[in-house]
C-alpha cells in the first residue's frame, strides 16, 4: 500500500517545500523590482523608519515630564518596545502583504492564485514583498541596542538566549494573527482594517509596560489573543518584575507553545477560509 | 449648488463602505483603549500635565480617535486626484466648468461628514461610557467644536491638496504623501497632544497648521479655551485654512499653466 502514513507525510513535506520555494521565487522577483527604482526605495525606507521613530519621539516626549511610567524606567519601556517591535517588524516584512486579501477577494484576482502550482498562501503572503519594512526593524533593533547596558539584568547565557527566542515567538505569534485576520477577509472582505487593531494595536499596548493597563485588557492579551507571550512575560521576568496577573512562574517560558498553537489554530482559518472561498459574481 | 451635490454624492459614496466602517469604529475603539491608558498613567504620574486635568486628558485621546479618519489626519482622502494628475485624467477635469479646488474640497467635506457620524461618535461614545470624559454640557460649545472641526477638515484639506497638487511637478508623490501623513501624525498632537511637548518645540508645533486639524477642536471640546482665547482659536483655524487655500490657488494656476505648455 503506497498510501501509508510514511507517503502522506512525504508529499505533505513536498508540499512545504514547494511552497517555500515559491515564496523565495516571488519574494526575489519583488525585491528585485523595488531596487530598480533605487531612490523611491530607499525614500520609502527611511520614511518607514521614521514612522516608528516618530513613535518612540513621543515615548522620549512623555519621559521628559517623568521619571517612570507605571513604574517602569526609560530603558525598561525601551526594552518592551524594540522587543516587540522586532517581533511585529518581522512578521509584518514576512507575511504583512497577506493583508491584500480583502481586495483580491473583492475584485476577483485572487482566482489568478488559485490557477497557478503554487500555495496560495505562498502567493498571497510574497505578494508585493515590501523590503523597505526593514525600516521597521531597524529602528526597534537600534532602540533595543539603546536599552540593554541600560535595564539591570545580570546576563547569564540562558537570558541572553532568551533575546533571539523572544524573537523568533513573537514573530510566530504576530504571524499567526496576520494569518488569522488574512482568513476572516474571506468572509468580510472589505474589513482589513480590523486585524489592525490586533497587530498595531496589540504592539502599541505591549511598547508599554502592562501595569499600565487594566487588568481585564491584560487578561484578554494572554489568554484571549496571547500577545502578552510576545514580549510582556519574558520581559517581565528578565527585569525581574512581578505579573500583573499573578501567573506562576513557568507561564514565562510558554513562549514556544503558544507560538506553535496559534500557528497551528491560523493555519486551520485559513484552510477553513480558502476552502469556503467563492469567487465574485456568484 | 453644483458643489453641494458634489459634497453630498461623496458622503454617500463614503456610505456605501459600511464593512470597512464597522472595521474602522472597532479599530479605532481598541486604539482609543490603549492610548487611554498609557495617558492614565502619565497624568497619574504628572496630574495637570500641559493644563489638562485627568479627564481632560482622556477627552483628548477619544476626540483624536473620532477626528482620525475625520480629519485624514494620517493622509488620504484625495489619492484619487493624485492618481488623475499622474494618469493625465486631470486634464480632462480641467475642462470641466467647475472649479477643481471647491469639486475636491466639496468632495472631501461630504467624506468628512461621513466619517465623523460613521466612524467619530461610536468611539466617541464608548470612551464616554467607560471612562470620566470632560465632555461640555451646554450645546454652544458643542457647537464651536463643530465649528472648529470643519476649519481642522478645511486647513488639513488644504494642506493634502498641496501635496497632490505637487505630482505635477514629482513623477511619484509617495515620497512626499509619506513625510506629510507624518508631519500631520506628529504635529497634530495624535501621538501626544502638543500641550504636552517640552518648552519651545511646544511653542512652535502649536502655531504650525497642523495644531489647527486636532489640537484645537479638542482644546474647544475639553474647554481649554474659553471666550476670548476660544476666539482666537478659531481666528487661528480660519487664517491658516484661508491661507493654504490660497496658496493651494496659487499652485494650482501654476500647475494648469504647465500642463497647457505640456498638451500644446
Amino acid at each position: 500500500m503506497a498510501s501509508g502514513r510514511p507517503g502522506v507525510l512525504r508529499d505533505r513535506a513536498a508540499e512545504v517545500a514547494q511552497g517555500v520555494s515559491a515564496y523565495g521565487l516571488i519574494v526575489r522577483m519583488w525585491v528585485r523590482s523595488s531596487l530598480a527604482y533605487r531612490t523611491s526605495f530607499v525614500m520609502m525606507a527611511c520614511g518607514n523608519f521614521a514612522a516608528n521613530a516618530l513613535d518612540f519621539v513621543a515615548i522620549m516626549l512623555m519621559f521628559s515630564q517623568i521619571d517612570a511610567l507605571g513604574g517602569f524606567s526609560l530603558p525598561e519601556v525601551a526594552f518592551l518596545y524594540g522587543t516587540s517591535g522586532i517581533a511585529l517588524g518581522l512578521a509584518d516584512l514576512l507575511l504583512g502583504s497577506i493583508e491584500g486579501l480583502g481586495r483580491r477577494v473583492r475584485d476577483g484576482t485572487l482566482d489568478t492564485l488559485l490557477l497557478r502550482p503554487a500555495p496560495v498562501f505562498a502567493q498571497i503572503a510574497a505578494d508585493r514583498f515590501a523590503l523597505r519594512r526593514l525600516g521597521r526593524i531597524t529602528q526597534a533593533l537600534l532602540v533595543l541596542g539603546w536599552s540593554l547596558p541600560r535595564i539591570e539584568v545580570d546576563w547569564t547565557v540562558g537570558r541572553v538566549l532568551m533575546l533571539p527566542l523572544m524573537a523568533v515567538c513573537g514573530t510566530a505569534i504576530f504571524g499567526a494573527v496576520f494569518t488569522a485576520g488574512a482568513a476572516f477577509q474571506f468572509w468580510a472582505q472589505d474589513a482589513a482594517e480590523v486585524q489592525n487593531s490586533f497587530t498595531y494595536g496589540g504592539n502599541a499596548m505591549l511598547q508599554y509596560p502592562p501595569t499600565v493597563f487594566a487588568k481585564e485588557l491584560v487578561r484578554g492579551v494572554t489568554f484571549l489573543v496571547p500577545l502578552a507571550f510576545v514580549n510582556w512575560l519574558p520581559a517581565l521576568r528578565l527585569l525581574g518584575r512581578p505579573d500583573p496577573l499573578g501567573l506562576p512562574g513557568w507561564v514565562d517560558f510558554l513562549g514556544p507553545a503558544v507560538a506553535a498553537l496559534m500557528c497551528a489554530g491560523a493555519g486551520l482559518a485559513w484552510r477553513w477560509g480558502l476552502r469556503s472561498y467563492r469567487s465574485t459574481g456568484s | 449648488m453644483w458643489y453641494a451635490a458634489v459634497a453630498a454624492g461623496s458622503f454617500r459614496r463614503y456610505a456605501t463602505y459600511q464593512m470597512a466602517t464597522v472595521a474602522g469604529v472597532f479599530t479605532n475603539t481598541v486604539f482609543g483603549f490603549i492610548v487611554a491608558f498609557t495617558y492614565l498613567a502619565l497624568w497619574h504620574e504628572r496630574p495637570h500635565l500641559g493644563g489638562y486635568d485627568q479627564a481632560q486628558a482622556l477627552t483628548f485621546v477619544w476626540t483624536g480617535q473620532a477626528l482620525l479618519a475625520t480629519a485624514a489626519l494620517m493622509g488620504g482622502g484625495l489619492d484619487e486626484l493624485q492618481e488623475r494628475i499622474r494618469s493625465g485624467d486631470i486634464a480632462v477635469d480641467l475642462y470641466r466648468p467647475a472649479d477643481l479646488q471647491l469639486w475636491w474640497l466639496s468632495a472631501d467635506l461630504g467624506r468628512a461628514g461621513l466619517q465623523l457620524l460613521g466612524r467619530g461618535v461610536v468611539p466617541m461614545a464608548v470612551g464616554a461610557l467607560a471612562f470620566p470624559l470632560a465632555l461640555p454640557g451646554d450645546p454652544l460649545t458643542w457647537g464651536c467644536f463643530l465649528l472648529s472641526v470643519l476649519c481642522g477638515v478645511v486647513v488639513s484639506f488644504a494642506l493634502r491638496y498641496l501635496v497632490a497638487l505637487a505630482s505635477f511637478w514629482l513623477l511619484d508623490g509617495s515620497g512626499l504623501a509619506l513625510i506629510s501623513g507624518l508631519a500631520g501624525m506628529f504635529f497634530s498632537g495624535m501621538l501626544l497632544p502638543l500641550r504636552v511637548f517640552p518648552g519651545g518645540l511646544g511653542e512652535v508645533a502649536q502655531l504650525l497648521p497642523w495644531a489647527a486639524v486636532l489640537q484645537t477642536p479638542a482644546d474647544v471640546l475639553v474647554g481649554a479655551l474659553r471666550g476670548g482665547a476660544l476666539v482666537r482659536g478659531l481666528v487661528f483655524q480660519a487664517a491658516w485654512a484661508v491661507g493654504l487655500l490660497a496658496l493651494g490657488r496659487l499652485v494650482q494656476s501654476a500647475a494648469t499653466r504647465k500642463v497647457v505648455v505640456h498638451g500644446g
